[in-house]
């Protein structure tokens, strides 16, 4: 089990050097550099900027530098947030992502599991039909909608909720950004978990546990659910990266400073060592959260073993 | 000629007056439309990072809240006769945030740093009328030889290239303001951290949290704190403009310097006067490029801009918060008179558009050989609708058009490198209230923003002259006759003149709509 970890752990080193190669080289091709603007600068102002932040170097040479300042964990300056590290910056945001990611996380787990259930224990009956439509429509309906209509009813009309802001991280100002990252996920996880239950329930392990005149909730919970959660934890993967490392729309409505808007700011302002600090951060996420469904897997069915 | 200003206790005793509030801690929450780059004042550009840093530094002059220059540090000035020496009087009880005081050196260590090239600052050449700035800028000189000497600790004289009749406005932008010499030396560039910086404003930094806010609380040090009202301003990046106007809707940003142009009609109902739009110093434009054979040939050009409905794009697109432009200046600025407008102006868009046809008939276009022309805008759903608009506005005339999108930095880069374009959207606002600021950009030599390539000796004789001429009225005549020129060859279309858009709560008072849009926080107060 541990030298499956560590294996895994190892092979994503090449991963990361690849995409952080393609991603250094791709983000140089865009037209226009990072002291740009309406204004152009004198060119003797011009060499020192590109001076003090190496770009007057070789692009090859630029490159090893960013590996070699990589290795060490140290993602550089940024070229747009100039009083900032892009470690500073990382340090204040990334807490703020992964506390919004994981309470949207859960709260689609916990409701979006439930609701699961409750519709297939009820198949084809109208309870099922009115998760289901509401899980469609959770699905479809973009979160870009969904924010500014539930911030101008619970905010701005009814005035209970604040319309934006971090404050903190209190929890009143935790709550609108929570529901509508969730809602979506909340869907897919309804959809999901109804799905493989209903065909767990008639599998033959259940069949088996009524046989032995278990409790309803014995084989629901303990032998049904068990087997139908497999499909959503491989789901939960991409998707707990996906939301911990931050939501642009989520952010930039709120007005919450979480990671997921530098990835858009960098993009646009060329602030190349913002961009690549984010995209490392999100592969790191990424590969992170496989390896930990590949080892809940384990953990949840007994035919799969990591030896 | 001489020049003196004096700052009376009456004036300001009379602005104290007019807002009566001030008795709990009072916080103003400030829309303000992104983050700074830095708030290293030297190394800053944009108009939204010089409403943070007014407010956290006084320059030698200072903003009132109609946007009009008054003394900052500096009590008074006098120019010499031939306006090429500026001697600043500064007053006594200037202090930074730690006490010390405010003294010549501090400007003359301020005023060098920024034009010492190792800086790094974006735009140091604003400040070029100082004497030898650009030399040393560039680094040819070596940066004692700038034109700015600390006589004594209450005296600055300041010796310019030529004599500069917008000089003192020129002070009033945010390059213009000092640095505190002492927190430089001791902590690099990291003086700008909320626990290191050092500021001489009504406010001092308190923290900078990135995508969240900036909070600044009053400057006890302040030479006028008596009469600040706040106790703390939080400036809110306020980049998604419809989220804005709900925070702002449920009382969490009393103000917003910006707002959703699609909701206009909903804003005009909802908040009346709360909604504010007022003339603006800046002009939204299309750039020719002059060096295209057929943009070359100057009646298609004047048939192009002829055919626009500028009344349709300010109202329709714009909902009114843009105002039809016939000039290039925009009316109503400093050191000028009536602007030079097109003499079309007041012609029907009818007997217009039957002109133009005529005159792209007369350069040799028709059905079996139309003018095709492509635009270029940066992303945004106006630029769009209005390039959109204006396509349509040319089809009349036979002119085909295809336009072509890209981000903000993209299109710029694309002008500034000089590729081949026919048309491209660019806007400008002015740094100061002076026509210079304005018709310099499309003089010969001036590679950065003469986009079209224009290239009118005439012109730049013109331009020369009115630089060299110290009387005002006749530099306005030069100027103007400059810009008939610039009316008549058409380096740019003008379109419509900006207008400043502010959501202002009816709790807030000293906010006033000036040409400028300039509102700093010393003057505003909140009342419950």
């Amino acid at each position: 089990m541990h030298r499956y970890v560590l294996g895994r752990l190892l092979g994503a080193i090449p991963t990361i050097f690849l995409i952080v190669t393609i991603s250094f080289f791709l983000i140089r091709i865009a037209p226009g550099g990072p002291f740009d603007l309406e204004r152009p600068l004198e060119a003797k102002v011009m060499e020192n900027l590109n001076k003090i932040y190496h770009l007057d170097e070789p692009l090859w040479s630029q490159y090893l530098l960013y590996l070699k300042s990589i290795a060490r964990l140290d993602f550089g300056p940024s070229f747009y947030f100039r009083d900032f590290t892009i470690n500073e910056l990382f340090a204040a945001s990334l807490p703020i992502s992964i506390q919004l990611g994981m309470s949207a996380l859960a709260l689609a787990l916990v409701v979006g599991g439930g609701l699961g259930v409750f519709a297939a224990l009820r198949q084809n009956q109208p309870g099922d039909y009115g998760v289901m439509a509401a899980a469609t429509l959770g699905v479809t309906v973009p979160n870009f909608v969904v924010a500014p209509i539930l911030t101008l009813i619970l905010g701005v009309y009814l005035g209970w909720l604040p319309t934006g802001g971090w404050n903190g991280g209190a929890f009143v100002n935790v709550i609108l950004p929570v529901v509508t990252l969730a809602l979506p996920q909340v869907a897919v996880v309804a959809r999901l978990t109804r799905g493989s239950m209903i065909e767990a329930l008639r599998s033959n392990h259940v069949r088996t546990a009524r046989a032995y005149g278990l409790t309803d909730y014995m084989v629901i919970v303990v032998h049904a659910l068990r087997g139908a959660i497999l499909p959503v934890v491989s789901y939960l993967g991409p998707a707990a990266a996906a939301l911990l490392t931050g939501s642009v729309v989520i952010e930039t409505i709120f007005g919450i400073p979480g990671i997921g808007r530098y990835f858009v700011q960098g993009a646009l302002n060329r602030d190349y060592t913002l961009v690549m600090g984010t995209v490392v951060v999100v592969a790191c996420f990424v590969i992170l959260f496989n390896l930990l469904v590949d080892l809940l897997y384990a953990l949840l069915d007994p035919r799969v073993r990591y030896d | 000629m001489i020049n003196t200003m004096r700052a009376t206790a009456l004036a300001a005793a009379l602005l104290a007056a007019t807002s009566m509030s001030a008795l709990a801690a009072t916080e103003y929450h400030r829309g303000n439309t992104a983050d700074p780059e830095t708030l290293d004042q030297h190394k800053t550009s944009t108009i939204y990072e010089a409403h943070i840093l007014r407010d956290l530094y006084e320059g030698l002059v200072a903003y009132s809240s109609e946007g009009k220059i008054i003394p900052g540090v500096a009590e008074e000035w006098t120019a010499s006769d031939d306006g090429l020496v500026y001697t600043f009087k500064l007053r006594d009880d200037a202090k930074w945030s730690n006490g010390d005081p405010v003294v010549a050196d501090d400007f003359e260590f301020s005023l060098r740093r920024i034009m010492n090239p190792e800086t790094g600052a974006k735009y140091a050449n604003i400040l070029y009328p100082i004497k030898n700035a650009e030399a040393v800028n560039k680094g040819e000189m070596k940066v004692e030889d700038l034109g700015v000497k600390a006589i004594d600790d209450h005296t600055l004289e300041i010796s310019l290239e030529a004599a500069t009749p917008y000089f003192i406005d020129l002070l009033g932008h945010q390059t213009g303001l000092p640095v505190h010499p002492a927190s430089i030396e001791k902590f690099g560039n990291d003086f700008v951290k909320s626990e290191n910086i050092v500021t001489n404003g009504p406010f001092v930094l308190a923290e900078f949290v990135p995508n969240a806010h900036i909070k600044a609380v009053k400057n006890p040090n302040y030479h006028d704190a008596a009469n600040v009202k706040l106790d703390a301003v939080y400036y809110h990046p306020t980049e998604d403009r419809s989220a804005a106007l709900r925070r702002f809707q449920a009382g969490e940003l009393d103000t917003n310097n910006d707002a959703p142009t699609e909701q206009v009609d909903f804003m005009r109902e909802e908040l009346g006067d709360q909604f504010r739009v007022a003339p603006y110093l800046g002009t939204y434009y299309y750039a020719l490029n002059h060096e295209d054979e057929n943009l070359a040939k100057p009646e298609v050009r004047q048939a192009l801009s002829m055919a626009i409905d500028r009344e349709f794009l300010a109202d329709e697109i714009w909902g009114s918060t843009m105002v039809a432009g016939y000039s290039f200046i925009p009316p109503g600025i400093g050191n000028y008179g009536e602007p030079a407008y097109a003499d079309y102006k007041d012609m029907s868009q009818i007997d217009r558009e039957e002109k133009a046809l005529e005159l792209l008939e007369a350069a040799g276009y028709s059905e079996d050989n139309p003018l095709k022309l492509t635009i270029n805008y940066n992303t945004s759903e106006n630029h769009k609708n209005t390039a959109v608009a204006i396509a349509d506005m040319w089809s009349p005339l036979g002119v085909e058009v295809s336009l072509i999108n890209t981000d903000t930095k993209t299109h710029y880069a694309m002008l500034r490198d000089r590729q081949d374009f026919d048309v491209a959207r660019a806007g400008w606002i002015g740094d100061y209230s002076d026509p210079q600021n304005f018709l310099f950009m499309v003089e010969s030599d001036n590679d950065g923003f003469n986009y079209s390539r224009y290239d009118n000796p005439e012109y730049d004789a013109l331009m020369e002259e009115a630089a060299a001429t110290i009387d005002l009225e006749k530099r306005a005549e030069i100027l103007k006759q400059a810009e008939e020129i610039f009316m008549r060859d058409l380096p740019f279309i003008p379109l419509m003149y900006y207008g400043s858009m502010n959501l202002v709560s009816d709790k807030v008072s000293g906010f006033e709509d000036n040409l400028l849009n300039i509102h700093p926080s010393r003057w505003i107060s909140i009342s419950d």
